[in-house]
């Protein structure tokens, strides 16, 4: 085939799938705000997405914090090294790695679920059953998603930034032999609100994202086991990507002068 | 067609009517130009080969689908184009048995069978229970099924399931896709026999498809045949037999050789 026609017909595959999601995330925001509401499905989803989620974001920020504590210190281990390592904790952990680290981990258990729920059941045409129960599926199986999504992130994340400066906390005082009383009092010194404030906004950014990007490709499977299989890959995939690049956008947006 | 074909003797309107439906696929045209019309209280079974639009036409009366070209008017409304909380609305009328059950997977069989109740009329979930249980007998099956989730059922009671929520809301026109397909001939007749009571006593309309003779000489008033998008032929179920028609003749008798040629490869 002509190569000048591959590039086209690759571009204009391109800008399809990017309309086809706009218009599907402008339809999901929409029916956010419209009545009627399912408050059932979004209590499951809240539950789901958030109390679930809560020992993998855990113990990915728990070791995070830890191992931030441990590097840190092998090149701080001059003068003023405790100050120093629960600045760079605190400063890491709620600006980044907190929201990034549970994003990501969110993204391969809920991403990944929703896509293979919305996917079975359109192939299945449990979503056409919908539609001819008078149930909007839009409103039914994808507003709760989002909803959760967008709140649930954010408290994950402010639970993952406790226990990540409390990772840095125990490598500190219990290896490091700091004082603990120093070392809490210098974490509160790091801590500001600017930080905190800018990873949970990252959050409900990212619990959109992943939400979206998991009820978009499940929504549009085609084709059986294989069309889910690989609804559930680009969900994951898609959402992954979208978070790394948001974060860089927020960042700016918060932290450049 | 024209507008006075499409109502009964007693001057109204057809409950459904389908105007020179087009839809296709990319370079696949599905629907050619399909006509047919459904008088109240009337039960059509469409027949069919696979692949010759049978599904697609349901769908674009349901409008799970949109036609390219045509109308389809629903009670003399035109209702082709409907979206939103106009097609919700539009929907309560109708109830639909899907050819895998589509039971909702996440929801026990009683929450399954009272969802349009719940949802789609809103009443409270001890009175939905109580109608859903009720369906559930009238298919045949007893309260403790509706603990159960979809899952632990077999393919028949699937089906029954299906079917008590397509009347759970006691809709005025049903919808049955391959209703027996995947059944053991005996479980295929029971499901037969209680399509015909629960559209009977709802004096519903219903619409049919299914490739199954024995089911269609059992549920339909009328019988049309569907072929390359387009009705060929529709008539009594008692002429069927008699139609003149080399594809109907073909398909009933379900004869390799005839008008009709599978895409087959010689090996």
């Amino acid at each position: 085939m002509n190569p000048l026609r591959r590039i086209g017909r690759a571009a204009l595959a391109f800008l399809n799938g990017t309309g086809h999601f706009v218009l599907f995330m402008a339809r999901a925001v929409s029916h956010c705000v419209r009545p009627p509401f399912y408050p059932r499905q979004v209590i499951r989803q809240l539950i789901d997405i958030g109390y679930y989620s809560l020992p993998v974001v855990g113990l990915t920020t728990l070791f995070t914090g830890m191992v931030l504590a441990l590097q840190s210190y092998s090149s701080f281990a001059d003068v003023g090294a405790e100050t120093a390592i629960a600045t760079i904790v605190v400063l890491a952990v709620t600006r980044e790695l907190a929201p990034v680290l549970a994003g990501l981990m969110v993204a391969g258990r809920i991403g990944a679920s929703m896509a293979a729920e919305i996917g079975t059941m359109r192939v299945t045409e449990q979503i056409d059953a919908l539609t001819t129960l008078s149930t909007n599926p839009f409103k039914y199986l994808v507003v709760p998603r989002i909803v959760a999504g967008t709140l649930m992130l954010p408290c994950l994340v402010l639970v993952g930034d406790i226990i990540g400066i409390f990772g840095g906390f125990l490598i500190g005082v219990y290896k490091l032999g700091f004082n603990p009383g120093t070392f809490i009092a210098s974490s509160w010194d790091a801590l500001e609100t600017i930080g905190v404030i800018s990873g949970l906004v990252k959050a409900a950014a990212f619990g959109f994202t992943i939400a979206i990007m998991g009820c978009y490709h499940g929504y549009q499977s085609r084709g059986g086991a294989q069309g889910v299989g690989a609804a559930t890959t680009n969900a994951v995939v898609s959402a992954s990507i979208l978070i790394l690049v948001l974060n860089y956008v927020i960042t700016e947006l918060f932290f450049s002068r | 067609m024209s507008a006075a074909a499409a109502t009964d003797p007693a001057g109204r309107p057809a409950m459904i009517a389908l105007e020179d439906v087009h839809k296709a696929f990319g370079p696949k045209r599905v629907l050619n130009g399909l006509d047919l019309t459904i008088g109240r209280g009337e039960s059509v079974v469409v027949i069919g080969g696979s692949g010759t639009g049978k599904s697609v036409m349901m769908k674009n009366v349901l409008g799970l689908l949109e036609p390219d070209r045509g109308r389809i008017m629903v009670d003399g409304r035109e209702t082709t184009h409907l979206h939103g909380n106009e097609r919700v609305q539009l929907m309560q009328r109708f109830g639909m048995l899907f050819q895998g059950a589509a039971l909702f997977d996440s929801l026990p069989v009683w929450q399954n069978v009272a969802f349009g109740l719940i949802q789609g009329r809103h009443l409270d979930r001890p009175a939905a229970k109580a109608i859903a249980l009720d369906k559930l007998g009238a298919v045949g099956l007893g309260a403790e099924v509706g603990e159960l989730f979809p899952s632990e059922l077999s393919g028949g009671m699937q089906k029954r399931v299906a079917l008590a929520r397509a009347i759970a809301t006691e809709p005025e026109i049903i919808f049955f896709d391959e209703p027996t397909t995947g059944l053991d001939p005996i479980m295929g007749d029971v499901i037969n026999d209680l399509i015909v009571k629960c559209v009977r006593e709802l004096g519903a309309t219903a619409l049919s498809i299914t490739h199954d003779m024995a089911s269609a000489r059992k549920i339909a008033d009328r019988i049309a045949m569907i072929h390359e998008g387009r009705i060929i032929w529709a008539g009594p179920v008692d002429q069927v037999d008699d139609s003149g028609n080399p594809f109907v003749d073909q398909f009933i008798n379900g004869r390799a050789e005839g008008p009709i040629r599978m895409q087959v490869r010689s090996l």
